[in-house]
């Protein structure tokens, strides 16, 4: 019953793709003529349309930016080019499934990149798997994407982009090495996982260096607006930091109220801070002095050249998604060339064994247990309202 | 002075400075069932509506703070007679048990309305109080804080004053005791009661306005916790008394601050609505109830 539900949405898939094929057929026809000699088609399963289709366009602009700057240097494997064979999904896990499965049955794409989302990247975890396919998703932050709950890490599936608690890890180093803190407070929102997970990640690597969390104090994101008792708790133990892993609405406030109670050393978190309207809740000044982590940072030297380059060819300015998708591209091309070939078994193989990748968002080591690279953080420091780069934190 | 009678005096300033958010709403909600006998669970969804207009007379109106504060008071107040003449009159005579879950009605629809009118993102108040700050002994308060205290303290005098001493409020106050003699008396009752609702709605709107520009941030659901807990302050003076709700809304925001600041901030809200259990078992009235015999 299931074999048979599989060959008639395969059948309906090879049947709306053939209709698609004659479409947009003389467009097309070069491309699949010379597929066995001179190309290597890379999926895309993006969201090009629907709710996140911000994120799927970023990511789709700067995976073609990389495969034509790496043609225009030769191609991979001493001549071959890459394609970029894009498929909508339309922000929609659902949608996902269908068209993975149309890259890689009908296109027959050696490796897929997406999704940006973590849901609808596990949608299409199956079906990869099923085709031993290889896929990175440049950014679900999720751990269930790469690693199954059950029964471990999923073998075809990887990331570009590092998962949630890691940010403490590298709020813990940048605490004790650039800030100096001896000790800390933490501040925990203590109905939202993200927020435990980066608090836990921070205290274990923290103490690990020697320092010291003198206050763990915790909140209701949602409903609680007044902060100031839990503050003044803080204060008295008088910390070098607070680590204040949530997001901006309540970052905003509770900077805001410590100092008004006179707290005047730094506050950091993570890429929950990251909106501007951050500054207009906790306002610029009563900002200063206080960090977070995040992906990447477009005034960040080290990517000075690929926003220039996609300043040049889409006439706008990359976000985090474009940075992020650029090193899933640049990942695949490396992997094959690492690996000197284009079978995606190969592909899956030199992924595996990635090892300091120069990522526009950071170095990139693949951790062959969990399929998470290891890679350097970017720390902004807010600046009289505005966030700013500050510096890259390495993972050890 | 030490560091625990600094943090000791701290906790009570910043009790005291949520306490009179909570009185301020509360003083709405108790005037409201101290004439017509219903809990108006929207009286926090008021309050929201109340900071929405505020926000939009400061920010797209480019009103100062005072006249800003009067044009949402006027048009909650307005929104408080439309809510009475449409949800509650047509079941003035039905058991107080549809009143209650008509008002919750009432709440949710405001809530997910508004959710759909001004979407669910958080909005800025910008800066309308001075960003003062005083510290006294190294005590730290901001001018805000004297401001909601001094607003409360004002406006329940005033509201004791409107009740107690002026003929609107000697109406009021008959049409609490008998509804039907006092119809009879040649009071417009439907007058009063929507007056009623009127200057309740009017008094979320400005504690409304007020916690916008104090905490900054507005949302869509911002009246729910607010008036849940001022509903227990109203409850813990004495529901229906307004000296009551000042002094029961201190007292919340006194114990919350000090629970807090003994180190059990996740037990807060718990011990909060502990209390509050523990009142109604003690002394059902309030603090400032008096215990009225039920005729039989």
């Amino acid at each position: 019953m299931k074999k048979l539900h599989k060959v008639l949405s395969l059948g309906m898939i090879a049947l709306l793709s053939a209709t698609m094929a004659v479409g947009c057929g003389a467009q097309k026809s070069a491309t699949s003529s010379s597929s066995g000699s001179g190309e290597i088609k890379i999926g895309g399963n993006l969201e090009l349309t629907g709710g996140t289709a911000m994120f799927g366009q970023a990511a789709q602009n700067a995976i073609n930016l990389a495969f034509e700057q790496i043609n225009a240097k030769g191609g991979v494997l001493g001549g071959k080019k890459l394609v970029l064979i894009a498929a909508d999904n339309k922000s929609d896990a659902g949608e996902s499934t269908s068209a993975v499965t149309k890259l890689v049955a009908q296109d027959k794409v050696v490796a897929v990149i997406g999704s940006m989302t973590s849901s609808v990247t596990l949608a299409a975890v199956p079906v990869v798997t099923d085709n031993k396919i290889p896929m990175i998703s440049p950014s679900g932050t999720n751990a269930k994407v790469t690693m199954d709950p059950a029964s471990g890490v999923r073998p075809y599936v990887f990331r570009a982009c590092f998962i949630d608690p890691f940010q403490g890890q590298v709020g813990a180093n940048f605490a004790l090495n650039t800030l100096k803190a001896k000790t800390a407070a933490v501040l925990i929102d203590q109905k939202s996982d993200y927020s435990k997970g980066l608090a836990d990640a921070f205290v274990t690597n923290f103490t690990k260096g020697n320092g010291q969390v003198v206050g763990t104090e915790q909140y209701v994101a949602g409903s609680d607006k007044d902060f100031r008792s839990i503050l003044t708790r803080i204060k008295a133990k008088n910390p070098d930091m607070v680590w204040l892993p949530g997001y901006y609405q309540e970052v905003g406030l509770i900077v805001k109220q410590a100092r008004e109670l006179g707290m005047k050393m730094p506050f950091m978190g993570g890429d929950g801070w990251d909106d501007p309207q951050l500054f207009n809740i906790g306002g610029a000044e009563a900002l200063n002095n206080t960090f977070y982590c995040d992906h990447v940072a477009t005034d960040d030297p080290g990517m000075a050249t690929f926003v220039k380059d996609y300043k040049a060819k889409f006439n706008s300015e990359p976000n985090a998604m474009a940075a992020l998708g650029y090193d899933a591209a640049n990942l695949i091309a490396k992997a094959i060339e690492d690996g000197k070939s284009a079978e995606p078994e190969k592909i899956r193989a030199a992924l595996e064994g990635m090892k300091g990748f120069k990522g526009v968002g950071g170095e990139i080591t693949i951790d062959p247990k969990t399929h998470n690279p290891e890679k350097s953080a970017v720390i902004k420091e807010n600046k009289n309202g505005k966030p700013t780069f500050l510096t890259r934190v390495a993972p050890k | 002075m030490d560091s625990i009678s600094t943090q000791i005096f701290q906790q009570i300033i910043n009790g005291l400075s949520l306490g009179s958010i909570y009185a301020l709403i509360a003083l709405g909600y108790t005037m409201v069932y101290g004439i017509i006998k219903l809990i108006n669970f929207a009286h926090g969804d008021v309050m929201m509506v109340g900071a929405y207009s505020g926000w939009f007379a400061v920010t797209v109106l480019h009103l100062p703070f005072l006249p800003a504060l009067l044009f949402s008071m006027i048009s909650c107040a307005l929104l408080g007679v439309l809510i009475e003449r449409i949800a509650y009159k047509p079941l003035r005579n039905a058991s107080r048990i549809a009143a209650l879950i008509t008002a919750i009605g009432v709440s949710l629809f405001l809530e997910y309305g508004g959710m759909i009118v001004v979407t669910a993102q958080v909005r800025t108040y910008p800066p309308v109080f001075p960003d003062t700050r005083y510290i006294l002994g190294g005590v730290y308060f901001k001018y805000g804080d004297i401001v909601m205290l001094l607003t409360a303290v004002v406006l329940m005098a005033l509201l004791h004053f409107t009740v107690q001493y002026t003929k609107v409020g000697k109406a009021m106050r008959a049409v609490s005791y008998d509804k039907d003699a006092a119809l009879l008396m040649g009071i417009n009752t439907n007058n009063i009661i929507s007056f009623t609702f009127a200057i309740g709605s009017a008094l979320a709107a400005a504690a409304g306005v007020l916690m916008g520009v104090y905490f900054n941030t507005i949302d869509p659901l911002m009246g729910i916790i607010p008036g849940l807990k001022a509903f227990v302050a109203a409850v813990l003076g004495g529901i229906g008394i307004i000296p009551g709700a000042m002094v029961g809304g201190l007292m919340l925001g006194l114990v919350e601050s000090i629970v807090s600041g003994l180190g059990a901030s996740t037990w807060r809200d718990a011990v909060a609505f502990l209390i509050l259990i523990l009142v109604l078992i003690i002394k059902p009235s309030g603090l400032f109830g008096k215990n009225v015999r039920e005729k039989v």
